[in-house]
């Protein structure tokens, strides 16, 4: 035990999240094992029994290294956030949520009331005739009963708390992650803060692996149903929408190469201000009409344009919310 | 005061800028509301620039390039034109009017042509009222 090393001490926590990024953590397999022998995990709600005050208790910059996935959704995520930060010499925004909003951010297309009416009033399995909604604070003879204040506003990490480093996914994938913990661990020389990490800066059409052609065009959208693969030609060539032109490469091309387009959780190339308007700007380039009546035809069948192409990144575009 | 809405105007270097050009150099009068940026081609605007007017407090937001066939480019405004309609739809989606954000074809000799369109918009808009983007967006919990 006397030469035993310093371990680096390290956390990992969920925001408003569904969870898959902690698995994508624990799907490093048996290299948990080594990443045990180099890192003490000291709060991991979804793996170890910690507690709140634990991390409480802590002194400043006690962590090493924070991967916060999840989304900012209500008051205890915020907290919680702001807590870690304060402890962490590293934050990572870790996934798609933590990075841009993700999918938990598709509900800034609905205001709070709108939600907590359908979710506590309308669905079909829902019985609530006295309307009651979950409040913040309740009396109770016991005392007072707490609840975190569900927010109107999703939000993406980086907007309440500074963060180090963004790796992005949905889940990031998990050799990715490898590498940027041995990274920290060995000390290597760590890019700029604010940088995203386990990623490449290049768009995914540029290295991905179908046939494409110099010109494309499109008449028509289909939906992915709607068309037999031929396995290897451009999606967009055979009229399936694919988020390739402005998503960053560094996910191996899992979905492409199972024969689905890519979605875009990987969050858009270096230096692009709104992912989606880039994505619109792709979209509308490759369109081969040029009448007003024809274009409005081919775009007919893109049915939630706002919802495709900010799948992920909606709470981090220049038009975070709908406007009421 | 009546209220003076904020808008922003995307104009083509070769067709339409030089129409507002003209319009200017004419002495026409129109109404002041438009604030002019001039790019090579109306295929260089990108959906960003008018998702980032509206977002910093544009009211409405023009986008003019030379008519079809014209295009010092070749096809540069038949792009606009695709990407204009894309955003149309995107921008109701988000709850922002769709008069809001408005394409015309201004050739370099229609002066007049444009210091109309900068008129019937401007009233447009006024009547619109102010857009609340910018506020919604600062709002955050």
């Amino acid at each position: 035990m006397e030469n035993q090393k310093t371990k680096i001490k390290m956390a990992v926590y969920w925001g408003s999240a569904c969870g898959g990024c902690c698995v994508s953590v624990l799907d490093v397999h048996e290299a948990l094992f080594n990443v045990i022998a180099e890192a003490d995990l000291v709060f991991w709600p979804i793996a170890l029994d910690t507690k709140y005050e634990d991390v409480e208790n802590m002194p400043d910059r006690h962590i090493d290294l924070t991967l916060y996935n999840g989304a900012i959704r209500n008051s205890e995520n915020e907290h919680i956030a702001k807590l870690l930060r304060e402890k962490s010499k590293i934050l990572v925004a870790y996934g798609s949520c933590a990075h841009l909003g993700g999918i938990p951010g598709l509900a800034n297309f609905s205001t709070k009331k709108e939600l907590f009416q359908r979710v506590y009033e309308e669905t079909e399995s829902t019985m609530n005739p006295k309307k009651l909604h979950p409040q913040v604070a309740f009396e109770v003879e016991e005392g007072v009963l707490e609840l975190p204040e569900f927010y109107n506003d999703v939000r993406a990490l980086a907007d309440v708390t500074n963060v180090d480093y963004f790796i992005p996914g949905c889940p990031p994938q998990t050799e990715r992650l490898v590498e940027v913990f041995l990274a920290i661990v060995t000390g290597a020389d760590l890019p700029p803060k604010g940088s995203v990490i386990g990623a490449g800066n290049k768009a995914q059409c540029d290295e991905c692996i179908r046939k494409k052609n110099e010109h494309k065009t499109i008449t028509k959208f289909n939906r992915p149903w709607e068309v037999v693969d031929d396995g290897e030609t451009c999606f967009m060539e055979q009229g399936i929408l694919c988020m390739g032109p402005t998503t960053r490469t560094g996910c191996n091309y899992r979905c492409i190469k199972g024969n689905a387009p890519c979605r875009g959780c990987y969050g858009p190339t270096p230096d692009v201000a709104d992912p989606g308007a880039k994505m619109m700007s792709a979209i509308a380039s490759i369109i081969d009409e040029k009448e007003p009546k024809s274009i409005d035809q081919v775009l007919e069948e893109l049915v939630d344009p706002a919802g495709y192409f900010y799948r992920y990144s909606l709470p981090s575009s220049y038009i975070r919310r709908t406007v009421s | 005061m009546e209220y003076q809405p904020k808008i922003i105007a995307f104009l083509c270097k070769w067709c339409s800028y030089t129409g507002a050009d003209l319009a200017g150099t004419s002495r026409m009068e129109y109404a002041p509301n438009v604030h002019a940026i001039r790019v090579m081609c109306s295929g260089r605007i990108e959906p960003t620039f008018v998702l980032r007017a509206f977002r910093q407090g544009a009211d409405g937001v023009l986008i003019c390039g030379c008519h079809p066939g014209d295009c010092h480019y070749q096809e540069g405004n038949y792009r606009c034109l695709r990407r204009f309609h894309l955003l149309q739809k995107y921008i109701q989606q988000m709850g922002i009017e769709p008069e809001r954000l408005k394409l015309e074809w201004i050739s370099a000799s229609e002066g007049k042509q444009y210091a109309e369109l900068v008129n019937s918009f401007t009233q447009t808009i006024k009547e619109l009222g102010h857009c609340q983007v910018k506020e919604t967006m600062e709002v955050l919990t």
